[in-house]
């Protein structure tokens, strides 16, 4: 039995002042070229929160307006404001900065996180109005007062949370010489782990299960927590299960680059298949590092800063009800140590492979769900489209099949993939941002049929120069929950053991 | 064009010198390969890495261009890049990286 995709959640918390001191992009700005005239125009270029609200493409993210209509709207898209936009939509919601910081405190077991007293103070009223966050309001505690906050800062021993350049908090370090454990890292895992936390107290509103009824969690972000013995030790699932509430479960973290998502959700598959657990979460939170990484090609563009979101996701694997959509775990696809490295070896081996296992046409698959970053950040760096890349990809290796005509590309392009809506977090964009809005199809009998990949450049940690790649089909449930093919009912067994009765009398009286 | 990227072709032109290296680009769009190609011959123009106000004027083309394909064997050129051929819009690219190479290269042949 397949195992099906019972909700999925998506957030984002909008985090401008973490740009500024957190982004590696600026910080090693600072270091090498202090004056630099980007660093002083940066601050310009930032959205305010409701300009981030109102932008249509984080709008598809988190659940309230669909990637067809995104793709109707002209663009440049980050001009438009949505009307009705809304922090909060069907699949998580848009979280403000201050926030934010009062969920790294809640996340902070270690007493690392000071706020600002009165500043506690606010947060504590907007966290007990807040139905996903007011049973961790007395995780706040009490606060402190800004000139200790300020001294650990000036000291160098705790990295500062800003508000509009006013410093209101600060995380310190959890060890004098270990840089695994530096500031900068704590403040970098403790983002994860709050953003992680976000998506996962959504997704139990969102898949309707109780919090005791997740047994397992894989974590799928691409920070590493550890100390200077074990950089990657980790566990953020289970740091993020502890805070989320999630008491009979345990976890673990995976990690493949900008795949690891896609690895992740096919171990929570096969963990549900194989009956080891029931339910399985694979969740992952956001990468600060990553904020503002193209903002330089922005600025020069005259634009926003447009990555000045963390994002985060959950999707629930569960065993299957007959009604939501089953991971098709037969039609596995994998770029392989030996498939080779060209686009067309990629592509043949991750997308054309889990057709021809399923014995399926290019066209048989509703959407492709390849890297689905917003085409706006990428393409003022000089990276392109990335999805549309992607799906051309695909429609020409159809064209190399003899299954696609070279003048249906483009129709191709605009048939079998949305347009990028996810935020260039990394491990994000990877498939997985297309699985709330799928499952909606799937279920209201829209959608058939969607292909997973997730793709990742390894080269980046140095250890390997290859490429890598997951796939898997997504499939509308069929409804039949009892594979009738394999079960024997009581009264078949009855009758083979009857015949087999008659048989052995039969030899007995042949001789 | 990476940083060590820059580091990677500057030392190879020290230990081959320039004329015995041609720089061969695969970027998928034209505004990136001609960021690329302007660094391996006037020098990196974002002045962030070490080919910043060193101009090697190395030979320049992407995979794509004409004059490389035609190196190529026809079979093996199709197995490698027949796909991307058909996906990215090879005249842009190659007009770009063009432009460029004939603007700066030291080598005109």
């Amino acid at each position: 039995m397949f195992p099906v995709i019972k909700g999925a959640s998506y957030v984002l918390v909008h985090t401008p002042d973490m740009v500024i001191h957190n982004g590696t992009t600026q910080t090693l700005e600072r270091e090498t070229n202090p004056d630099s005239e980007y660093l002083k125009v940066l601050r310009k270029h930032l959205r305010s929160y409701e300009d981030v609200v109102s932008y249509p493409v984080n709008q598809t993210y988190i659940g309230n307006f669909d990637p067809e209509e995104l793709a109707n709207l002209p663009r440049p898209w980050f001009e438009k404001k949505l009307e009705n936009a809304s922090r909060y939509g069907k699949f998580g919601e848009i979280m403000p900065e201050d926030e934010f910081y009062g969920l790294m405190k809640v996340c902070d077991v270690f007493d690392l996180v000071k706020l600002e007293k009165n500043f506690t103070l606010e947060l504590k009223s907007k966290f007990e109005n807040n139905k996903y966050l007011s049973e961790l309001v007395s995780r706040l505690g009490e606060g402190n007062e800004i000139e200790e906050i300020n001294k650990l800062v000036e000291n160098g021993v705790a990295e500062g949370l800003y508000l509009n350049d006013n410093l209101v908090g600060c995380v310190k370090r959890a060890h004098e010489y270990d840089i695994n454990l530096s500031a900068h890292v704590i403040t970098e895992n403790l983002a994860v782990k709050a953003s992680g936390v976000l998506a996962a107290l959504h997704i139990i509103e969102k898949a309707n299960i109780k919090k005791e009824e997740i047994d397992y969690i894989v974590e799928c972000s691409e920070e590493a927590c550890g100390d200077m013995n074990q950089r990657g030790g980790g566990n953020f699932a289970k740091a993020i299960g502890e805070i989320a509430g999630f008491k009979n479960a345990t976890g673990c973290d995976v990690r493949g680059f900008c795949a690891g998502p896609a690895h992740a959700l096919l171990y929570a598959a096969t963990l549900v298949q194989s009956g080891v657990f029931k339910n399985v979460l694979v969740v992952a939170g956001g990468a600060t590092a990553k904020l503002g990484m193209n903002g330089r090609d922005h600025v020069k563009k005259g634009m926003p800063i447009m990555e000045d979101i963390l994002g985060g996701f959950a999707i629930l694997v569960s065993q299957n009800d007959g009604v939501n959509p089953v991971i098709r775990t037969d039609s596995v696809g994998k770029h392989s140590i030996g498939a080779g490295a060209s686009p067309q070896a990629v592509i043949e081996a991750i997308v054309a492979s889990p057709l021809e296992k399923l014995n399926l046409k290019f066209t048989d698959v509703d959407k492709y769900a390849p890297e689905m970053q917003n085409p706006e950040v990428t393409e003022p760096a000089g990276a392109g489209d990335v999805p549309t890349q992607n799906y051309k990809m695909i429609a020409a290796l159809a064209v190399k099949k003899g299954q696609l005509d070279r003048s249906q590309i483009n129709d191709f392009v605009k048939k079998h993939g949305y347009v990028g809506y996810a935020p260039t977090q990394g491990h994000v964009p990877s498939g997985v941002p297309i699985i709330g809005y799928a499952r909606e199809k799937m279920l209201s009998g829209d959608m058939n049929r969607v292909m997973l990949v997730g793709k990742g450049s390894l080269f980046l940690a140095r250890m390997t120069n290859l490429f890598d790649g997951l796939s898997y089909l997504i499939e509308r449930n069929s409804g039949i929950v009892e594979d009738k093919k394999d079960a024997v009912t009581k009264e078949e067994v009855k009758k083979m053991v009857a015949e087999a009765l008659r048989d052995f009398a039969s030899h007995l009286l042949e001789e | 064009m990476d940083l060590e990227i820059q580091q990677r072709v500057k030392e190879l032109t020290e230990k081959y010198g320039a004329e015995n290296i041609v720089v061969v680009l695969g970027g998928s769009e034209a505004e990136a390969a001609g960021l690329s190609a302007e660094t391996v011959t006037a020098g990196d123009p974002t002045y962030a890495g070490p080919l910043a106000g060193v101009s090697l004027g190395l030979r320049v083309y992407h995979i794509l261009e004409e004059e490389i394909k035609n190196e190529c064997d026809p079979a093996v050129y199709d197995e490698q890049c027949g796909m991307m051929e058909m996906v990215l819009d090879v005249e842009a690219i190659s007009n770009e990286v063009r432009t460029i190479r004939e603007q700066y290269t030291q080598f005109k042949d």
